[in-house]
């Protein structure tokens, strides 16, 4: 395990709700952050029956080119598995970074991490 | 304002943050404050990552207020850039092992009015960042 502070651990919380990792991202999405969540998110990735990857960001509100480099980085770790990755809870802040990156063209967005577990599995089988 | 930080990762959210406390007697919107806010984070993050290769050193922070115009210079003492007109271009980055994007100046263009960048190779680089806050009448 990675050992956090108190603080950092408090600000980022994982789950797997089906064949899904959500990360909730709840402080700035900066270089720091970044490499906090990048081991641990992709040693979740590889230990578990892992497909696809959702951020949510319903209690952030600040990211950097930094954070387009994590979710590019995971994107590409679950692609490989023919898996996908999505964001959720985009508010005004973040949606003009991923518009600015071009980030929406190749990670799909819902409202809530509950609809993009469904939407990416349903996309699937199709 | 002048500000002096050692170049650590945990520093970039305490350098944006002082900025932002800095300029907010112009009343900027929460639109300007996170225009500047990311700006000076990709201008951090740059010396601590690529200046000082995540080694030490100090970066060095000035805000100056001119009427409704803002300026934030960031200098570090790093390696420096050999080409910066290939740095600028979107997507380019010498970093591509660490996940680096390279969005951080295109970022710093398209939040802030201005962005200049002096380096030399061996001495440092310094980033010049200006924008205007409020209505223009
Ligand atoms: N302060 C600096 N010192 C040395 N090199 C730098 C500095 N800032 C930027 N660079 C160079 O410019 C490139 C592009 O920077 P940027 O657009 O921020 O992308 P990224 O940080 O994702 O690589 C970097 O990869 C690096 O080679
Ligand atoms: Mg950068």
């Amino acid at each position: 395990m990675i050992i956090l502070n108190q603080k950092e651990q408090e600000a980022i919380h994982y789950e797997i709700q089906q064949n899904c990792l959500i990360i909730y991202i709840s402080q700035d999405l900066d270089h720091h952050t970044v490499n906090l969540l990048r081991e641990q998110s992709d040693r979740l990735i590889d230990a578990g029956d892992i497909r696809h990857i959702i951020f949510d960001f319903r209690e952030n509100d600040f990211m950097d080119s930094s954070g387009i480099g994590l979710i590019m980085g995971r994107y590409k770790r679950v692609m490989f598995r023919g898996g996908k990755a999505a964001v959720t809870n985009v508010g005004k802040e973040i949606e003009r970074i991923f518009n600015l990156s071009g980030l929406f063209q190749i990670i799909e967005r819902y409202g809530t991490p509950e609809q993009a577990v469904a939407g990416l599995n349903a996309k699937r089988e199709k | 304002m002048k500000l002096i930080i050692d170049s650590n990762s945990q520093n970039e959210a305490f350098a944006r943050t002082v900025v932002a406390a800095y300029i907010t007697r112009l009343d900027p919107t929460l639109e300007e404050l996170a225009d500047v806010k990311t700006a000076v984070s990709e201008a951090v993050t740059n010396s601590i990552l690529h200046g000082y290769n995540n080694g030490e050193g100090e970066i060095e922070i000035i805000c100056e207020i001119k009427g409704q115009d803002i300026m934030v210079e960031i200098t570090d003492h790093g390696v420096g850039i050999p080409d910066i007109e290939k740095a600028m271009e979107p997507l380019y980055t010498t970093k591509p092992e660490w996940e680096r994007s390279g969005m951080g100046f295109a970022f710093m263009e398209a939040f802030m009015d201005e962005l200049e960048v002096y380096s030399e190779v061996g001495k440092g680089t310094r980033v010049k960042l200006s924008k205007h806050i409020g209505d223009r009448t």
